[in-house]
């Protein structure tokens, strides 16, 4: 039997080393002393009664020297614009710190989420794999899939690549930054969501049922597509991360976002034997509705209601609706011919453009905004 | 998904791509380098579908260590020595991490090629993970370590302190100015490729060796991220290369990014492996001995110097200074010799060094303690409050040094500093190559071309100024660094939980604190001469005080 060496002593079986084990009764609690039980990160004032982990990771990671960052910032533009700059932004704020995500979006929540929607949509896969349902496809359905479903995949790809990941670099507080980084990643998953679908489909038929490439051309020419792509691509070169963000989620995605999703791909792929394109696009829908457009909303909301620029701001976002407006309803009313394209048609394009109407109305009461006296929609 | 799927997937993500034609592409962010478009791949091949559930698989196995330190009561056996060195280290390291998610669009503004794009958006949402999860790991360092007071003030803290400044040039490096230096050189090619090996692979070994076995949880599951950033950075380099016309723009990239980082994280890393530890068995490797190792081998000797043969000048020269001040000028002692002069005005503990402490460094460091182990030992002495002032202000021979106006450490190798008018003041300097940096890399030209894009040295660069002429109990209040009875100090020169040893800004007051660089401002020609000439002739400590 060897000899038991003392836990305090590093031990190592022949000439290996190891470092000692200390118990040092360095928990909390051990002993009371001034701020011994100062437990909770006290440098700011938490939205409800006390913080939430979401708040804990991610208020003032970020600094500024408006609030403790005396040295201020060290490192500059060339043109005099500091690291995080407000000129960056036409919005104002006397407080670049009051929002917070309603949906609390720290890294342990993304991947989970995330991971959630690709199994959802693997799953689904999956499942019509195994049973075979595509036997049942009808045909006429598959040039819809290869044409348009697959080229709605560009607009999440720019959305998510060049305007949100541009965004997430440029907002006054870290707060406002991770929402849009954690848009970000929705947009670049659902892309690749849709392109990887495009892929699947293209195992199951032959190349001359499903084109697996044709939503590039379709993308950079067909006519229905350019006032999306337009779009999407000036959106793209403005600079302002507030008007990009208002522009690409409070203009273009309820009013052309959902009216492909949710009118056109989900309401007319089940006519066509198709139940697995609605859980596809599906998920992105959910994403939009339940997460990215409700903190883009509670964004311009605090911006809005922002107790010395409130008035300036909404003015500023009427200015945003005016300008950004009519290129989406010109995008919308383009994609008008691909309803005429199915062989079953369970809504026509007017009846599906009243619809994101309303729901575009709805969003801008909420934002207590007025759709602009010289739009049409 | 199987890995060939993968392949097969990344290759069709590549059709989301497109050149847009309604607009004419303005960037953003800009750099002064000329890139064509090449045909460099991204050979990690992720697509978000297999990305996001392997690193959902990642957190879990995070999150239950977690779980297991609390359960297990992990702080019964973690050394306070080097609980308080987080409470610097945690305070700065989740900056950086967002900085390197906010830098990705300055390169997928400048680099034309899609695929790395991807690789990019990756490395944002991964960074984003390793900021947030590194709040998280100070938080329960806060609510389970028997010291909470520095690290519930953690990011006001980071935000008002000289150290924090010093570390905080790290992450703003990667975010502003030249969208290639920055973004590239700076964060990819030096910060990730090299110094993440000392960062997130040496010191959770140090930790572990203290009774901290969540830092390495956490941090070797952040390094299993980097291998994705190095190579989006490999990539880009790649086709900065292809071009002669970056050649001058890259030496003086790599000149900056390796010097800068040197100063910076090894003073940091340096003291907290070397200073916060009680693991003092004379075969484990000391910090130099890491340095040579992770740095100088698998770093500059395998990854930099092997790039010479694409054209690539490697600075030899800037790499081989930076292992000299690390071996035979003292850096990392001399930073720790500094941080525990400066405690009053810290946001954690510094424990004294004990024998046991001195043997291993001169062990580590032949002829460590005739440099450096009286003055411990007066640390040591003054360490509980018994009438006397802050070792600072009493007369321990060691004279406060200036600050280095570029990486803002102090010039502590004194026969090494610069002092040169610059800008319409006097500015002082740790190494020529700070001043370099000063006054050639950070300006409108290099070498005769215009870098437009390059960005700018901006702020207060001297955290002294802030303070000059202030009474030390009215900083300490000023910056938060007080407790919750209003009255004891957050820092601390010793790790003993007993109030009656604890310092106060009773022990504090009347004390007048000055900035080294305004008094030199305001001396004569001949004065600055006489003085600086004192000053990099350095000081001898008294055998008493």
């Amino acid at each position: 039997m060897t000899e038991e060496k003392a836990i305090t002593e590093a031990a190592g079986r022949g000439t290996r080393s190891i470092p000692p084990i200390r118990l040092t009764d360095a928990e909390a609690g051990a002993a009371e002393f001034a701020g011994s039980g100062s437990r909770t990160y006290n440098y700011f004032e938490p939205k409800g009664r006390r913080a939430t982990k979401y708040e804990d990771v991610t208020v003032d990671v970020q600094p500024d020297p408006d609030k403790y960052l005396t040295q201020g910032w060290i490192l500059g533009w060339p043109n005099g614009d500091l690291g995080y700059d407000a000129s960056w932004t036409s919005i104002k704020s006397s407080n670049w710190h009051e929002f917070r995500d309603p949906n609390e979006e720290w890294e342990k929540t993304y991947y989970v989420n995330n991971s959630n929607s690709v199994r959802q949509i693997t799953q689904s896969i999956e499942n019509a794999k195994s049973e075979n349902v595509f036997q049942y496809w009808n045909k006429s359905w598959l040039p819809m899939l290869a044409k348009h479903v697959s080229a709605w995949s560009h607009v999440d790809h720019g959305l998510g690549m060049y305007v949100f990941m541009p965004a997430q670099r440029a907002a006054m507080s870290n707060m406002l930054n991770n929402a849009i980084a954690v848009n970000c990643m929705h947009k670049l998953r659902t892309a690749q969501d849709i392109m990887l679908y495009n892929l699947e489909i293209s195992e199951i038929f032959s190349e001359d049922e499903f084109d697996p490439t044709i939503h590039q051309e379709v993308w950079m020419n067909d006519p229905s597509w350019q006032g999306v792509r337009e779009n999407v691509e000036r959106i793209i070169n403005a600079k302002d991360w507030a008007e990009t963000t208002f522009a690409a989620n409070i203009i273009l995605e309820p009013l052309v976002g959902e009216l492909f999703r949710s009118q056109f791909a989900m309401r007319f792929a089940p006519l066509h034997g198709d139940s697995l394109t609605g859980s596809v696009i599906g998920v992105s829908e959910r994403e939009f509705n339940e997460r990215d457009l409700r903190y883009t909303k509670e964004m311009f909301r605090v911006f809005g209601e922002d107790e010395v620029h409130g008035e300036e701001n909404r003015q500023l976002m009427q200015e945003w609706l005016a300008r950004w407006t009519p290129y989406s309803v010109a995008a919308a009313k383009g994609l008008a011919p691909i309803w005429s394209e199915p062989e079953v048609k369970p809504v026509s394009f007017d009846d599906s453009y009243e619809g994101v109407k309303s729901r575009f109305q709805g969003v801008l009461d909420d934002l207590q905004l007025q759709l602009p006296k010289e739009v049409t929609l | 998904m199987a890995r060939r799927s993968v392949t097969k997937a990344h290759k069709k993500i590549q059709e989301l791509s497109w050149d847009p034609t309604f607009v004419e592409k303005d960037p953003k962010y800009k750099t002064d380098y000329v890139l064509t478009k090449g045909s460099q791949k991204d050979p990690m091949k992720q697509v978000m579908q297999s990305y996001f559930t392997m690193q959902e698989e990642k957190d879990h196995r995070v999150y239950g260590a977690v779980d297991g330190a609390v359960r297990g009561n992990m702080w019964r056996q973690v050394q306070p020595r080097w609980m308080e060195w987080q409470k610097l280290f945690l305070s700065i390291i989740p900056f950086p991490e967002i900085s390197a998610a906010r830098a990705m669009p300055l390169l997928t503004e400048a680099v034309p090629n899609t695929e790395i794009h991807n690789g990019l958006a990756l490395q944002m949402i991964d960074e984003v993970r390793h900021s947030t999860i590194q709040m998280n790991l100070k938080r329960e360092y806060m609510k389970n370590y028997i010291d909470p007071a520095g690290f519930d003030i953690t990011e006001k803290a980071f935000s008002n302190n000289y150290a924090g400044t010093i570390g905080r040039q790290f992450g703003e490096g990667f975010i502003t100015g030249d969208a290639i230096t920055a973004c590239n050189i700076y964060l990819q090619v030096v910060a990730e490729t090299a110094f993440t090996n000392t960062l997130f692979v040496a010191m959770p070994s140090e930790a572990a060796a203290n009774g901290d076995y969540l830092l390495p949880t956490v941090f070797l599951s952040v390094q299993s991220d980097e291998s994705r950033h190095m190579n989006n950075g490999y990539g880009t380099l790649l086709m900065a290369l292809a071009n002669d016309e970056n050649k001058d723009l890259l030496e003086r990239d790599l000149i900056y990014s390796l010097w800068n980082q040197h100063a910076v994280v090894d003073a940091a890393i340096g003291v907290f492996i070397e200073y916060g530890t009680k693991d003092r068995r004379k075969d484990r490797e000391s910090y130099a001995e890491m340095w040579r190792r992770w740095y100088y081998d698998d770093y500059y000797r395998s990854y930099l110097v092997p790039l010479e043969k694409y054209g690539l000048k490697v600075p030899h020269e800037v790499v081989e200074e930076g292992w000299n001040r690390i071996w035979n000028k003292g850096y990392v002692h001399k930073v720790a010799q500094f941080f525990a002069t400066g405690w009053p005005v810290n946001y954690w503990r510094i424990d004294p060094m004990t024998e046991e402490d001195f043997e291993w460094f001169e062990h580590k460091y032949p002829g460590w303690y005739d440099e450096y182990g009286k003055w411990w030992e007066h640390y040591s002495s003054l360490s509980e409050p018994n009438g006397h002032k802050p070792i600072a202000f009493e007369d321990t021979g060691y004279v406060y040094p200036h600050r280095c106006w570029s990486c803002m450490v102090p010039c502590l190798i004194r026969e090494d500093t610069v002092f040169d008018f610059v800008d319409g003041q006097w500015r002082t300097y740790c190494h020529e190559y700070c001043h370099w940096t000063d006054t050639v890399a950070f300006r409108d030209t290099y070498k005769g071309r215009p870098t437009p894009a390059m960005g700018k040295m901006t702020g207060k660069r001297e955290w002294e100024t802030l303070y000059h002429g202030w009474d030390l109990a009215d900083i300490q209040r000023d910056l938060g660094y007080v407790r919750d009875d209003g009255k004891t100090l957050v820092p601390q020169p010793h790790v003993l939980f007993d109030e009656k040893k604890m310092w106060t800004t009773d022990n504090t007051k009347g004390i007048e604190f000055q900035s080294p660089n305004i008094l030199l401002n305001q001396m004569s020609d001949e004065e600055r001469e006489k003085h600086m000439a004192e000053y990099k002739a350095g000081f001898t400590i008294n055998t008493s005080y």
